[in-house]
C-alpha cells in the first residue's frame, strides 16, 4: 500500500483541478475556493445527500449529482452554476422557507443563519408558492436548551451529531413525510430526556434558529460547529 | 413639477418600522426629495389615492379586508408596486397568526387580556382575513425589498434606481430579518 | 435430494392426484377468500363426501379472474365455474361427468386465448401448501440442473441470454444485475426478494406469494447461486397476511425437502431464506429503503452510488429483484434463455402479469407476452370498458406512471413503447378509466399517495409534493388561475429532478402525463370551473375566506 494518496484530475466549470481519490466533489470544488451551497452538509458528519442544493451537473450522468456524496472520478466534467442548476437551487430554497414559520425578524439567529445567508447567496428575496404555516411546537423543558421546530429543516445534523459524535443518540426523527418531527428519546420533553448529556453539540450545528442556548439574548449569538473537525484529528490521532 | 416622479407610500398590516426606515435617511431623503413628490402616505395630508402613481411602496401584510380592498386599488392606480420589508414579502410578524387562526387572537387579545368590557369589536372595525397573506399573493409586485425594516441604506439603493428609470433587484444585497 | 429422489416425488404427487376420477379447485386468493370461498370449498367436499364422488377438492391459488370470483375449475374436463357460492356446491358434485352448469359460467370468451402463462403456469392448479404439487408439475428441477449440471457463470449466462428484464418496475437487465453482484469480492452476500408491493391497484405479486411461493423461493435460490450468497430476505408488505402465511409454511416445507439449508442437493451451496414484514410504507418498496428497513432503521433511501450490488445490506453486495423477476428464473433455466427471448418484442422479452382494474368487465390477473397491445389487452381479453361507457384512459405504472389515451390503443407494450408514451411498465398496474373518470382528479389522487408516502427525507419531495397536491385541490375546486398552472409545472419539473429517490423523482409523472394528454380538462377548471366528467364541484366564485 503505497504512502502517497491517489490523485485524480477532473474539471469543475472548466477549470481543470487535482483532488485526492477519495474526495467528493464538494471537498474538491471547495479546496479550490469553488463555491457549491450547501445545508445539510457539515463536515465531521457523515454525509446524507438530502437538502438537494448541492446538486451539480456532471458530464455523461443521467441525473443531477449531489456534489457531497459523489466521489471525483479521473476526468469528470463538472458544472457547479448554470441558468438551470440556479433555477433549481432557488426553487429548493422556496420550498424550504414556506414549507415551516421562519420569521427572520424574531429569530435568535438573525444574522447568524445559514437558511438565510443561503437566501443571500442565491439571491432569493421573495417565495413564490405558498407558505404553509403548519403549527408546530416550540419545547423549552431542557434547563439550558430549546428546540422551536418552526424554524427547523430537517437537515438531521442534529441527529448525526448526538450519534456519530457524542454518542447518546438522544435525537431521532419521527413520522413520514411533511410530518417528520426532529425528537428528543421517545419524542419525551427535552428535559426528561434520560439520554441527553446536555453536551450542546446539537446546539452548535444547528443551521438555523431551531435549536438555541437559551441565554441567547436578541439575535447576536454565533454557532460554534467548528469544534467537529478539530475532534475528528484528535480522534484519527489515537 | 411636471418633471417629478410621483411617489407613494402605504402601510397594510405592518408596524410601520419600514416608515421609520424611509426617514431614516435623514438627509438624503432632502436630495432625493428634488426628484420625487410624495403624492399619498401616512406621513402627508392627502385623503385619497391618487389616478396614477409612478411609484408605490407598500409596507405590511394583507390581513384584513381593508388592506385587501386598498391594495387592488393602489395596485390599478400604480405603474411601479414595491413591496417594502419582511412583512409585505413573506407576511412576518403579522402572518404569525396563520398557524392558529384570529379566532384564538381575539380571544387572547380582547377578552382574555382585557381589563373593562371583555369582547371582540366588530363595529368600525374591518374583518380580520382568515389567512394573513403577503402583498404579491394578491397582487402582482414589481420590486421586493426585504428587512425587517431594510436599512435606510438599502431604501436610499432602491429610490436612487427607481428615480434613475432603473429596476432595481436586491437578490443579493439584502435579507430577510 | 438429487434428481432420482425428486423424479419420485413428482410421480408419487401425480399417481396420488389420479387416483381421483375428478379434481376440484377451488380458488382461494384473497379475492375470492374475501368472497368466503374457503366456504365453497368445505361444502363442495361435503356434497362429494355425502354423493360418494371420487374427487379431490384442492384449495389452490387464484385464478386470475378476480371479477367472476368465488372461481371453481373441474379437472379434467377443464371447466371453470364462476360466482361459485357454497349453495352451489350440491350442483357442481352434481355436474360432474355431465353437462356444465350453464348459470355458473364465467363467459371466458377471448379471456385465455391471448395469454401466455409463465409466471402464472401453476396459479390455480396447486395447492400452494404442498410442496409436492410444485414439484410434480417440474417445480426445483431448474435449481437442480443449476446446482448439478451448470456453473454460476453459465446460470447467469442463461439469465442474460433470455433478455429478462426486473418486473417491478425499473426494467433493469436481470442478468447484468447479477453479474454485477457475481463479479464483486465480498465474504457475505444476499439475495433480497422485494415483496413490497406498494402501487395502488397492483396486486401481481401478492397473487404469486399466495398462489406459488415455491416458484419464489426456487429463482431466490438459483440467483443465490448463481452469485455466491448464502442468506436470503423477502421483504414482504404486512398488508398481506396471508401471503406470509403461505410463504412460511412454502419455506419450512422446502427446507424439510432438503432445497434450503446446508449443503443443498448434496452440493457445496447452502442457502436459507428469512421473512422480513415491512410496516405501512409505500417507500420501503424502494430497495435502499428496504435495506435500511430489514437493518432495523427508519426506512429512508441512500444517495446511490453506492449500488446495493456493491454495498447493499449491511455493506455487503445484495442482489434486489421483484418477487416477478425471481417467478421468471426456474422456467429461464429449465427451458433456456433462448426460450425466453424468442418470446416478447425486440427489447422487452418473455411475458409480463398485469393487474386490470377499474372500468374493465374482467377485473383480474392477466400474463401476457410483451408486444401484445393495449387494446388487445384492454379489449380482447379484459372484456371491454362495462355499463356502455366509453374508454378514456388506461393508468401503467402505479404512481409513477401515467395516463395513456385512445390513441395509444394500439401500442405495443414493452418497456420502451410506454416510456416514449409519458407512462411506464411499472410493476403490471393497469387501470382502466371511462368518460366518467376526471384525469385531473386521477393525478390529484396519484399526488395524495405521494405526498402521504413520501419519507420525508429530502425537501423536494416532502414539500414539493404537498404543494403540488394543493395545487391540484385548487385546480380541481375550480380556483385556480394559469398562474398556478404554471407554477404546478415548474413544482413537476424541480422534483423530479431533484429529488433523492425513485419516489420524488416520479411523482409528477401522472400530472405530467394528464398535462399532455388531457390538458384541455385542465383548461376546463381552471377558465371555464367546470368538471367535464362531472367528478369535481366546482365552486363558480373563488372565495376569499372570512374570519
Amino acid at each position: 500500500m503505497s504512502a502517497e494518496p491517489n490523485v485524480r484530475t477532473l474539471t469543475i466549470n472548466g477549470e481543470e483541478i487535482s483532488a485526492r481519490s477519495d474526495q467528493s466533489i464538494l471537498d474538491a470544488a471547495r479546496e479550490h475556493n469553488i463555491d457549491i451551497p450547501t445545508l445539510c452538509h457539515l463536515e465531521g458528519l457523515s454525509e446524507v445527500g438530502a437538502c438537494r442544493l448541492c446538486l451539480v451537473e456532471v458530464k455523461g450522468a443521467r441525473r443531477l449529482l449531489p456534489a457531497c456524496v459523489t466521489q471525483v472520478q479521473e476526468g469528470m466534467e463538472v458544472t457547479t452554476h448554470s441558468p438551470k442548476i440556479d433555477r433549481y437551487r432557488t426553487m429548493i430554497l422556496e420550498l424550504y422557507f414556506a414549507e415551516r414559520n421562519h420569521v427572520c425578524s424574531v429569530c435568535v439567529a438573525n444574522g447568524n443563519c445559514e437558511l438565510q445567508s443561503l437566501s443571500l447567496k442565491l439571491g432569493m428575496t421573495h417565495v413564490e408558492i405558498p407558505y404553509q404555516y403548519p403549527q408546530l411546537p416550540v419545547d423549552a423543558s431542557h434547563p439550558r436548551f430549546t428546540v422551536d421546530h418552526n424554524r427547523c429543516v430537517l437537515c438531521t445534523r442534529c441527529v448525526r451529531v448526538c450519534s456519530e459524535i457524542e454518542g447518546a443518540n438522544t435525537w431521532g426523527v419521527m413520522g413520514r413525510g411533511g410530518e417528520s418531527l426532529v425528537i428528543t428519546d421517545l419524542k419525551q420533553p427535552w428535559g426528561d430526556s434520560e439520554t441527553c448529556t446536555s453536551c450542546g453539540k446539537c446546539v452548535q450545528v444547528c443551521p438555523t434558529g431551531a435549536l438555541f442556548e437559551k441565554t441567547s439574548v436578541g439575535n447576536k449569538t454565533r454557532k460554534h460547529p467548528d469544534f467537529l473537525p478539530y475532534l475528528q484529528i484528535m480522534r484519527e490521532g489515537e | 413639477m411636471s418633471d417629478l416622479k410621483t411617489l407613494a407610500t402605504v402601510w397594510l398590516d405592518g408596524c410601520s418600522g419600514c416608515h421609520m426606515s424611509l426617514l431614516d435617511m435623514d438627509e438624503r431623503l432632502i436630495e432625493l426629495s428634488s426628484q420625487f413628490c410624495l403624492v399619498y402616505s401616512p406621513l402627508v395630508d392627502r385623503k385619497t389615492f391618487p389616478d396614477l402613481v409612478d411609484v408605490t411602496l407598500v409596507e405590511g401584510a394583507v390581513a384584513s379586508e381593508d388592506d385587501l380592498k386598498k391594495i387592488r386599488k393602489i395596485r390599478e392606480h400604480t405603474r411601479i408596486l414595491v413591496s417594502l420589508g419582511d412583512c409585505a414579502l413573506t407576511g412576518n410578524v403579522s402572518a404569525m397568526r396563520n398557524a392558529c387562526g384570529p379566532q384564538p387572537v381575539f380571544v387572547r387579545v380582547y377578552e382574555q387580556n382585557a381589563d373593562l368590557q371583555k369582547q371582540v369589536p366588530t363595529v368600525g372595525v374591518p374583518p380580520l382575513l382568515a389567512r394573513v397573506r403577503p402583498v404579491h399573493e394578491v397582487v402582482p409586485v414589481d420590486v421586493f425589498v426585504p428587512g425587517c425594516p431594510p436599512s435606510a441604506d438599502t431604501i436610499y439603493q432602491v429610490l436612487s434606481q427607481l428615480l434613475a428609470g432603473q429596476v432595481p433587484t436586491l437578490g443579493g444585497v439584502a435579507h430577510f430579518g | 435430494m438429487n434428481v432420482e429422489e425428486l423424479q419420485e416425488i413428482a410421480e408419487a404427487a401425480v399417481e396420488e392426484r389420479d387416483k381421483f376420477e375428478y379434481q376440484i379447485n377451488v380458488c382461494m386468493g384473497t379475492g375470492c377468500l374475501s368472497q368466503h370461498s374457503d366456504k365453497v370449498k368445505e361444502a363442495i367436499e361435503k356434497e362429494a363426501g355425502a354423493a360418494g364422488k371420487k374427487c379431490h377438492v384442492r384449495r389452490t391459488g387464484c385464478m386470475g379472474l378476480c371479477a367472476a370470483g368465488p372461481l371453481v375449475l373441474v379437472e379434467p374436463s377443464e371447466q371453470r365455474y364462476g360466482h361459485v357460492h357454497a349453495a352451489d356446491a350440491k350442483d357442481v358434485v352434481a355436474s360432474l361427468g355431465g353437462e356444465p352448469i350453464a348459470r355458473l359460467d364465467p363467459h371466458l370468451e377471448g379471456y385465455f386465448e391471448g395469454q401466455k402463462h409463465i409466471v402464472l403456469e401453476n396459479s390455480g392448479h396447486i395447492d400452494p401448501e404442498k410442496i409436492d404439487e410444485y414439484i410434480a408439475r417440474g417445480g426445483y428441477e431448474a435449481l437442480l440442473k443449476a446446482l448439478t449440471e451448470m456453473t454460476p457463470q453459465t446460470v447467469i449466462e442463461q439469465i442474460s441470454k433470455s433478455g429478462l428484464r426486473g418486473r417491478g418496475g425499473g426494467g433493469y437487465p436481470t442478468g447484468l444485475k447479477w453479474d454485477t453482484v457475481a463479479k464483486v469480492k465480498g465474504a457475505q452476500k444476499y439475495v433480497i426478494c422485494n415483496g413490497d408491493e406498494g402501487d395502488p391497484g397492483a396486486f401481481m405479486d401478492r397473487s404469486v406469494l399466495e398462489s406459488d411461493p415455491q416458484r419464489v423461493i426456487e429463482g431466490m435460490a438459483i440467483a443465490a447461486y448463481a452469485i455466491g450468497a448464502s442468506k436470503g430476505y423477502i421483504y414482504v408488505r404486512a398488508e398481506y397476511p396471508l401471503a406470509v402465511q403461505r410463504l412460511t409454511v412454502a419455506l419450512q416445507q422446502a427446507r424439510r425437502r432438503g432445497f434450503l439449508g446446508n449443503a443443498i442437493c448434496e452440493t457445496q451451496f447452502s442457502f436459507d431464506i428469512d421473512i422480513r414484514l415491512g410496516a405501512g410504507a409505500f417507500v420501503c418498496g424502494e430497495e435502499t429503503a428496504l435495506i435500511a428497513s430489514i437493518e432495523g432503521k427508519r426506512g429512508t433511501p441512500r444517495p446511490r452510488p453506492p449500488y446495493p450490488a456493491v454495498s447493499g445490506l449491511w455493506g455487503n453486495p445484495t442482489l434486489i429483484n421483484n418477487v416477478e423477476t425471481f417467478a421468471n428464473v426456474a422456467p429461464v433455466i429449465r427451458h433456456g434463455g433462448e426460450w425466453f427471448s424468442s418470446m416478447g418484442t425486440a427489447r422487452s422479452k418473455g411475458t409480463k402479469v398485469f393487474a386490470l382494474t377499474g372500468k374493465i368487465k374482467r377485473t383480474g390477473l392477466v400474463e401476457v407476452p410483451m408486444g401484445m397491445t393495449l387494446r388487445q389487452i384492454i379489449f380482447d381479453i379484459g372484456g371491454g370498458v362495462p355499463d356502455g361507457r366509453k374508454f378514456k384512459a388506461v393508468q401503467t405504472g402505479g404512481p409513477s406512471g401515467g395516463c395513456l389515451p385512445e390513441e395509444h390503443l394500439d401500442l405495443s407494450i414493452s418497456y420502451d413503447a410506454l416510456i416514449s408514451a409519458g407512462s411506464m411498465m411499472g410493476s403490471g398496474g393497469m387501470i382502466v378509466m371511462d368518460d366518467t373518470s376526471c384525469m385531473v382528479s386521477v393525478a390529484r389522487f396519484f399526488m395524495e399517495f405521494c405526498m402521504t408516502e413520501s419519507c420525508g427525507k429530502c425537501i423536494p419531495c416532502r414539500a414539493g409534493t404537498v404543494q403540488m397536491y394543493e395545487l391540484l385541490t385548487k385546480i380541481c375546486q375550480g380556483e385556480a388561475t394559469h398562474r398556478d398552472l404554471d407554477q404546478l409545472t415548474e413544482l413537476c419539473e424541480v422534483v423530479g429532478a431533484t429529488s433523492l429517490c425513485g419516489l420524488g423523482q416520479t411523482a409528477p409523472n401522472p400530472v405530467l402525463s394528464t398535462l399532455r394528454y388531457f390538458k384541455h380538462e385542465y383548461l376546463a377548471h381552471i377558465d371555464e370551473k367546470r368538471c367535464p366528467a362531472g367528478v369535481c364541484e366546482c365552486s363558480p366564485v373563488a372565495v376569499e375566506v372570512h374570519a
